[in-house]
């Protein structure tokens, strides 16, 4: 079975993220693994080892440097990578359909494993719309995956401690989510063997991506600063707890 | 040109989420009929609440029990509504559940689709959200054909407006989901039962809270106050509090109405999931810690006395 891993190189979390002309960012900053995309790897090693034959290829639609997002998606495990080469951002219409036709390019996929959401874009959708344009079922946020025979079984996670249980045909999309797996991080010999492993890239006009009739577009970038003016809530432990009702109370109307 | 809207209404058991009507609200604009989507069987029942906000009409949905609670089916009766009814954009909250729906119709659609949004500009369709795990605002400009936008819950304050909604049945014909089906459901039971996402008040809890058995503290007192119970990472990487409670950077984003920090030092990590909150009340023994000076109301002192006292409070009134 073909296994692909939807990987995606973003910012780092940690990262300090500087805005330049309004529209984009400053990308001289350190770009790694999407972190819901490490769970997604790291269960399709562990789907490929439970089934003989099987082979997980690590597929990314980014710059030239991300070809350091498929270099580590082998170091965790991914036996080979695919890397699109483009020069710029791509909206999630036109990257599943990117990914799909670079999927379709390489061979039969029997499962595709993404993250439930990249944490640059946000957009928590191409893995909806990778499944619907190879007819294939998607659940996203799993926290449990089984897969039999003829079909899989995930569960995902919804808010209030709510599980669902979805049964779905193969092959089918899967969107991880941080509960999951616990990623491994790979040893120096990992790394070492990743170097060896194959990447073919692919030039994105060879691949004739037909236009598409719906676009997003980001016109604006603010940076997310918000400063309040804090008032201070003094007295004794009775005086505080009164206050904070009060206000809830009187000011929030929440109660 | 008056554009028709569709808001597809969310409701749990039954029962309509508050959250809808600043949705509806937000979705209220210039040159626009509204459209309530109702999926769940109550139309009636919801005739008046949804008039008085400003619906026009009242499109119930029927799907064969079977299938109630089938995304991808539900996924496909929206998208049929939207070509018999002629909708120009579609409104859906951003919840657990519209993240596991809007995808889906946007998906079949083949249009645009943003979610998480704070607000949306229906005359140029703009939509703004945020990015880079929400150190950023971003506006999107959406083009083609029938956006959807997933509204973050306590985005905007709901406001009435009344009108008197007709309702019409909708049976969308020949669904079927020959992929994916809904096996079971159920509850993990660990964390607090109200979504964090949706709640109008929530408490949470740090390192200052010391341990976990001191989260039911929290628990007690975010009962009485029908609030739900958050947490910053240090509590879930010590094993106090399951991952779903974690807010933050890489834990929910959440904008209540009022956020309540106990013994949480502010991290630009934790801002990052709670800074769009409308009131933030820290609690906290150190009056430097970053969250006092970046907050509403600000109390030095010990969060462990305090929300029992809140709690003692409310037992009372
Ligand atoms: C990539 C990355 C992602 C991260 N993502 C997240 C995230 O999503 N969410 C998140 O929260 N963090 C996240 N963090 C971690 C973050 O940097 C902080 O370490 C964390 O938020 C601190 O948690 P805290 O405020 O509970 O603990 P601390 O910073 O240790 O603060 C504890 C506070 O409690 C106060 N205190 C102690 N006892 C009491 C008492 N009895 N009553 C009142 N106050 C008391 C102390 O004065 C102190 O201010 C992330 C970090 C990284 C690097
Ligand atoms: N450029 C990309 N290359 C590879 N995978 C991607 C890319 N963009 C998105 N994905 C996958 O789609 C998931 C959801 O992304 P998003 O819809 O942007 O939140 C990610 O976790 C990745 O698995």
């Amino acid at each position: 079975m073909q296994i692909y891993v939807c990987v995606k190189h973003v910012p780092d979390s940690a990262a300090y993220i500087r805005i330049i002309d309004n529209r984009h960012i400053d990308e001289n900053i350190t770009f790694l693994l999407n972190p819901y995309d490490e769970h997604a790897l790291t269960e399709a090693v562990r789907v490929r080892d439970m089934h003989p034959g099987s082979e997980v290829i690590a597929v990314c639609l980014g710059k030239e440097d991300a070809e350091k997002t498929i270099r580590s998606a082998m170091a965790m495990g991914a036996d080979r990578g695919i890397l699109i080469l483009t020069e710029t951002g791509h909206d999630s219409i036109e990257t599943a359909l990117i990914l799909k036709t670079a999927i379709e390019e390489d061979g039969v996929p029997g499962l595709i494993f993404t993250g439930k959401e990249s944490i640059d874009d946000q957009g928590m959708q191409t893995l909806f719309r990778l499944g619907a344009l190879f007819d294939f079922p998607v659940v996203t946020n799993v926290a449990r995956l089984e897969i039999l025979a003829e079909k899989a079984l995930a569960d995902a996670e919804f808010s209030g401690g709510v599980v669902k249980t979805y049964e779905m045909s193969l092959p089918c999309v899967i969107g991880a989510g941080k509960g999951l797996n616990t990623p491994k991080y790979p040893t120096v010999r990992d790394v070492m063997r990743s170097r060896k492993s194959p990447v073919k890239t692919l030039l994105l006009p060879d691949l004739k991506i037909p236009p598409a009739q719906a676009r997003m577009e980001v016109v604006e970038l603010i940076p997310h600063l918000q400063k309040r003016q804090p008032v201070e809530i003094s007295g004794t432990d009775s005086d505080i707890a009164q206050k904070i009702v009060q206000i809830l109370k009187d000011e929030a109307k929440v109660i | 040109m008056i554009k028709h809207i569709g808001v597809i209404i969310e409701q749990d058991n039954g029962i309509m989420k508050a959250a809808n009507l600043g949705m509806i609200t937000m979705a209220r604009q210039k040159h626009t009929i509204l459209f309530a989507l109702v999926m769940d069987g109550s139309a009636g029942a919801l005739k008046e609440k949804l008039s008085s906000f400003g619906i026009s009409t009242i499109i119930e949905i029927r799907l064969a029990e079977d299938f109630q609670d089938n995304p991808d089916v539900r996924a496909k009766a929206v998208a049929k509504a939207v070509e018999k009814f002629e909708l120009s954009a579609l409104f859906g909250l951003s919840t657990a559940m519209g993240k596991d729906l809007l995808p889906r119709i946007a998906a079949i659609l083949d249009g645009s689709l943003v979610m998480d949004c704070f607000d949306v500009d229906l005359e140029n369709n703009i939509a703004g959200t945020s990015r880079y795990s929400g150190k950023t605002l971003a506006k999107i400009k959406v083009r083609g054909p029938v956006p959807v936008f997933g509204i973050r819950p306590n985005a905007r304050e709901p406001v009435q407006e009344q009108k008197s909604a007709g309702i019409i049945q909708f049976e969308a014909v020949s669904l079927d989901s020959k992929l994916l089906r809904v096996v079971k459901r159920g509850e993990t039971g660990k964390d607090s039962k109200i979504s964090l996402t949706e709640a109008e008040i929530i408490i949470s809890g740090g390192r200052g809270m010391k341990n976990g058995e001191n989260f039911n503290l929290l628990f007690e007192c975010a009962q009485k106050l029908n609030a739900a119970v958050g947490s910053s990472r240090v509590a879930v990487d010590s094993g106090w509090v399951p991952y779903a409670m974690q807010v933050g950077q890489t834990g929910e984003k959440v904008s209540p109405k009022v956020y309540i920090a106990c013994g949480i030092s502010g991290s630009i990590q934790h801002f990052a999931g709670m800074k769009t909150s409308g009131m933030v009340i820290a609690i906290n023994l150190d009056e430097t810690a970053a969250i006092m000076s970046n907050c509403d109301y600000y109390a030095k002192a010990d969060a462990l006395k305090i929300i029992p006292e809140i709690t003692k409070l409310l037992e009372t009134s």
